[in-house]
Parts: C-alpha cells; sequence; structure tokens
C-alpha cells in the first residue's frame, strides 16, 4: 500500500495539485493497480532485452541486446526550413506579449 | 432515391461518380441526420456545418467542371463527408481532446492522415467526442459528457473513440478517424456494431495525432463494411517525414475479391482469448464466425499467445509511463487553460490539477511513479521486457499462421456509471486489445452477432505487421456471405 506521503510525493514531481478527497482516493486506487501489477515480477526477464518500439528492433538487424537504436529514417537533412506561423502559435498562449509567452517570476529573488 | 445516410463509403464513391446525388445532397442529408439524433447521441464535441457545405459544394463544382472540360483524376474520395475523432488535429477547428485544458485550443496545422483525407476529397462534418486524451473505455471520461450506444442509449459506445464509432452506427457519416492505442477504435467498433482498423505501428502517421502512449498510439478508420475500411486505409497510410515512426514502405492498392473463398488462409485461434470471464454470448458468436470462415476455406488450428495474460499490466505501466512524459506539456504556458498563482509551482500545479480529469490524472501518477527514481527497473524495465515476450509471441503464432481470431471484448456495451469507480474493471474492457498495440500488429473488428439484449458482438482478427491486406480480404470475404454489418439501430 502506497503512503499518503508517497502519494504527495509523485503528485508533485507530476505537478499535480490534488484534493485531500482525491489524495486518498488515488493512495486506493494506484495500490490496487500495483498489486495487480506484481504478476509481472514473477516473469523470468533476465535474458530479454527491453522493447522501447517495436520498429527499433523488427526493421533494423540490431544485436538484441542494444536497448536503444533509432530507427532508419528518423533524421532529415539538417538544413532550416519554414515552420509554423508565431502569430497562429500565440493565439493559444494564455497570456503573451510581443512574440512571447508570459511567465509569472521564475527566480524570486529578495 | 434510397436514404442517403445509408450508403456505405463505395457506395457514396459510386452514386457521386454516376451523378446519382451531389456532394451537397449527401453532405446535407448527414448534417440533417446529425441534427435531428445528436441530442440522443451526443456523437460530437464540436459541428463544422458550414464549412462542410461549403467544401461539399466546391467538390461538385469540381465534379461538374471535370465532367464538362476533363484533365486529370478526381480526388477518390471527392465529396463524401467524415467525423475526425477530437484527439486529431484539423486546421483552425478547436481540438480538445475531451479534456476543459484544450477547450479553446485551436491547431494551426492538420494531422497528416486528417490532411490526407482532405486532400482525397473528404468533407469533414465535425470532431467527434472521446475519453480526455484517449484515456478511457466507454467515453465516460469526456470533459465534455459522454456519448451515447445507438444500440441502447442507456450504454456506453465503448471508447475511448466512441464518438466516431457511435457516428458510424447511427449513420451520421459514412467513415470516421479514430486513434487506437489500447483498443481504442476496435473495442467502440464491437460495441456499436461497426467496423473498426487499427493498423500497423507506423503504417499510419501519428503526426498532428495528440500524443498519449507513443509507442503504441496508431490512427485507424471507422466505417460500415469491411470494404471501405480498405478504401480509406489506402488513403491515410504510408511514410510521412513528420513522424520520426513512420515505417517507410509502399501502401498497395487493395483489390478485394468479391468471391468469398479462402481456401489456404491459416487461421490460428488463441486458447488465451476463450476464457472463463467472457459473456458466453460473445464466445458463441465468435466461434461461430470462426466456423464461417472454415466453411469458406480457411484452415483453422489452435495456436498459443502463452504472455496474454500480463499483456494488461505490461499496457498500464507503458502506457501511462508515456502518458505521464507526453501529458507534462499542459502547462498553462503556451497553450491550453491557465489557472494563475503567483510563483511558476504553483500555476504547473493548479492549472493542471483544476483541469484534468480523474482518470488523466491517476493515469499521469501511476507513469509518474513507475518511472521514478528506485521504482523504474522494477515497473517500468520490466513491462519493456514483458512487452518483448508479447511481441515475440505474435511473431512466433505468424510463422504458423496467416490470422489470428478472437474476440475483442469481454462483453457486449455496459451500461453508465457500471465501471466509473472500479478503474481495473474499466481495464478489463481492453484485455483482447491490448496485446495487439504493444506487439505493433494489425486488427480488425467487426460485427459478428448479436447477444440476447440486441447488443453487437464483435470479432477481431490480428494479422503480421504490415498485413493489413489479409485483414481485409478475410473480413470482406466474412461480409459477403454474411448480413451482420447491415443492420442498423433503430432510431427515432
Amino acid at each position: 500500500m502506497l503512503t499518503l506521503e508517497e502519494v504527495e510525493h509523485i503528485a508533485a514531481l507530476a505537478r499535480l495539485e490534488l484534493t485531500p478527497e482525491e489524495k486518498e482516493r488515488f493512495q486506493q486506487q494506484l495500490s490496487d493497480i500495483l498489486d495487480y501489477a506484481v504478476s509481472l515480477q514473477q516473469v523470468d526477464t533476465r535474458a530479454i532485452p527491453p522493447t522501447p518500439s517495436v520498429l527499433t528492433l523488427r526493421n533494423a538487424s540490431l544485436p538484441l541486446d542494444s536497448n536503444y537504436a533509432e530507427p532508419a529514417n528518423a533524421l532529415r537533412p539538417d538544413k532550416a526550413e519554414p515552420g509554423l506561423n508565431t502569430e497562429d502559435l500565440l493565439q493559444n498562449a494564455p497570456s503573451a506579449e510581443g512574440n512571447q509567452f508570459r511567465v509569472p517570476p521564475v527566480l524570486n529573488v529578495e | 432515391m434510397t436514404d442517403l445516410t445509408n450508403l456505405t463509403l463505395v457506395q457514396a464513391q459510386r452514386a457521386l461518380h454516376s451523378g446519382e446525388c451531389s456532394s451537397v445532397e449527401l453532405t446535407r442529408a448527414c448534417l440533417e441526420r446529425i441534427a435531428r439524433l445528436e441530442p440522443c447521441i451526443h456523437a460530437f464535441i464540436t459541428h463544422t456545418p458550414q464549412a462542410a457545405l461549403e467544401a461539399a459544394s466546391q467538390a461538385d463544382l469540381r465534379r461538374a467542371r471535370w465532367k464538362k472540360e476533363g484533365g486529370s483524376m478526381l480526388p477518390p474520395l471527392l465529396g463524401i463527408p467524415l467525423a475526425v475523432k477530437d484527439l486529431l488535429c484539423l486546421a483552425g477547428v478547436r481540438c480538445t481532446c475531451g479534456s476543459r485544458i484544450l477547450e479553446n485550443f485551436i491547431p494551426p496545422y492538420s494531422a497528416t492522415a486528417v490532411e490526407r483525407l482532405l486532400a482525397a476529397g473528404m468533407v469533414v462534418v465535425g470532431k467527434t467526442n472521446t475519453d480526455e486524451y484517449a484515456m478511457g473505455s466507454s467515453t465516460e471520461n469526456s470533459a465534455f459528457g459522454p456519448t451515447h450506444n445507438p444500440w441502447d442509449t442507456g450504454r456506453v459506445p465503448g471508447g475511448s473513440s466512441g464518438g466516431s464509432a457511435a457516428a458510424l452506427a447511427a449513420r451520421f457519416v459514412p467513415a470516421a478517424l479514430g486513434s487506437d492505442t489500447g483498443g481504442s477504435v476496435r473495442q467502440p467498433a464491437s460495441y456499436c456494431g461497426v467496423v473498426g482498423l487499427k493498423p500497423t505501428y507506423g503504417r499510419v502517421s501519428r503526426y498532428g495525432l495528440v500524443a498519449y502512449g507513443s509507442s503504441l498510439d496508431t490512427v485507424g478508420p471507422f466505417t460500415r463494411t469491411v470494404a471501405d475500411a480498405a478504401l480509406i486505409f489506402e488513403h491515410m497510410a504510408g511514410y510521412d517525414r513528420h513522424d520520426a515512426t513512420s515505417a517507410d514502405l509502399p501502401v498497395s492498392s487493395t483489390c478485394l475479391d468479391d468471391n468469398a473463398d479462402l481456401s489456404g488462409l491459416r487461421i490460428g485461434v488463441p486458447d488465451e482469448y476463450f476464457i472463463a470471464g467472457i459473456q458466453p454470448e460473445v464466445t458463441n458468436a465468435v466461434r461461430t464466425a470462426i466456423a464461417v470462415f472454415e466453411a469458406q476455406g480457411a484452415v483453422v488450428f489452435p495456436v498459443s499467445l502463452p504472455h496474454t495474460q500480463y499483456a494488461l499490466p505490461v499496457y498500464y505501466l507503458i502506457a501511462s509511463s508515456e502518458a505521464s512524459a507526453n501529458l507534462a506539456r499542459y502547462d498553462g504556458i503556451r497553450f491550453g487553460a491557465r489557472r494563475d498563482a503567483d510563483n511558476l509551482f504553483d500555476l504547473f500545479s493548479r492549472t493542471r490539477g483544476q483541469n484534468f480529469g480523474a482518470e488523466v490524472k491517476r493515469r499521469i501518477m501511476l507513469g509518474t511513479y513507475a518511472l521514478s527514481a528506485g521504482y523504474y527497473d522494477a515497473y517500468y524495465g520490466q513491462a519493456q521486457k514483458v512487452r518483448t515476450l508479447i511481441q515475440r509471441d505474435f511473431d512466433k503464432a505468424f510463422e504458423q499462421v496467416d490470422l489470428i481470431a478472437a474476440p475483442v471484448a469481454p462483453s457486449t456495451a455496459f451500461r453508465f456509471n457500471e465501471h466509473l469507480d472500479d478503474p481495473l474493471a474499466m481495464y478489463l474492457e481492453d484485455v483482447f486489445t491490448l496485446p495487439a498495440n504493444l506487439a505493433g500488429v494489425p486488427g480488425l473488428a467487426f460485427p459478428a452477432g448479436f447477444d440476447s439484449a440486441h447488443l453487437p458482438i464483435g470479432m477481431q482478427l490480428m494479422a503480421a505487421p504490415f498485413r493489413e491486406d489479409i485483414l481485409f480480404r478475410a473480413g470482406h470475404a466474412y461480409q459477403q456471405i454474411t448480413d451482420w454489418h447491415q443492420a442498423a439501430p433503430s432510431l427515432p
């Protein structure tokens, strides 16, 4: 069972403000889900590589013990191309000024 | 003339070509039906009727000019209405993802799948309802209220692409787009008695599909026939340089044979998908359908996918982990809603805490935990390794068979609120669809019967990666000699 402190720690890592009721509910529900996942610990995976993407292991003739590889077609030539329009993008900002997003102070200097 | 809203995609294509109807007539028929029945279905979050009629009339002009003057070929799906799940961007039309946090978000670009269907001439009538960020199996997690199943409006349409599935069943449109991360096209297709395709991972570009679980996400179509699914799939699939995981393989045009002979086709039936706890009517319908394939010449024998039981925990650890990273972008700075605060940490936490729904928060929490220091290896790392075993199960099976036949979901559509307080029970609805996402293989859901409450039962075929053509061939052959897909719900 997760402790309430663990729930609060995860919520802080995830930047989620939770109500006391939510914390209590998630404590129970996340514990149930994690209990259910315990069955995975029974599987012997000592010789098994992880699958980060189904494409990596299938497409390339990679050694099976390599943990990660770029799909062969992942990168385009490193050449500047026109991107999306700044005005269109800023239109969705909750707060903007000129060509920039507005945010509260990042550093609180005394 | 028959009711235009009953036309399948293939029939609509023919009717428009022969001049039997115009695109404006077809689009108007769809819009009128939506306007009349939407109050009891709620398939859409955003309607775009003016833009649809405008596009339809442009399509008619273009066709008229072509008939008079000839010239290059017309776009293949010119003037045919389409609904798009509200998780795929359409430039200039708000994309909510079923979330309060994106209630007013206007994407400045379109998803590649949408863009390609627009280029093929299709006319978008609206954006369909979804569980928030595609996290759910019933559309009850939509911040804009649930969609109702056209077969019984007291029941869910499935999810997360429940709006698109219901739109097909209610004859609102001949085709719709959805996304499938763990079953979100196939399960609602099954609950609503329509056809749903989850393509091979990498087959259809994910560019412009709002990310949930990036190693699992796929974009797939809903239609009322398998032939329609093959037709629309051909025009949305293929390499896209905007998606780094897009597969650079050619897409061949699917020529479907109208003879129903499946001689030589090898179909595997995995014991692991016919377990206790499934609604017996579902098992019976799927077994009966398998017997139909056998009668059509297919060879049926048992196969084993021994790691099936681990798919559910593997999926929820991997999908939630990826979601917790993907949803970090909703921070109230660049787009979406914001809750102000006098420092950044509180702004982030308040914005996210007050705008995300319960299921989204639950999965972000689960993923954050599974990725956090000290737990990564035991949860996320172990899940990725067991995922390899699940994928190998499929690789081995497809050395012996061309297709795997299974139920789509353990039951038919359930009632509202039945699973809302029990996330695990809700997750179990996806137990037969998750493995295909983990292995990256394509899956096709189509109607195969009804239960005693007259709710549709779906069955699922899965094929080796990039072999959607075999799914279409078998599914189409099945629909040549069965008529489950022609049944329509009785709506006012």
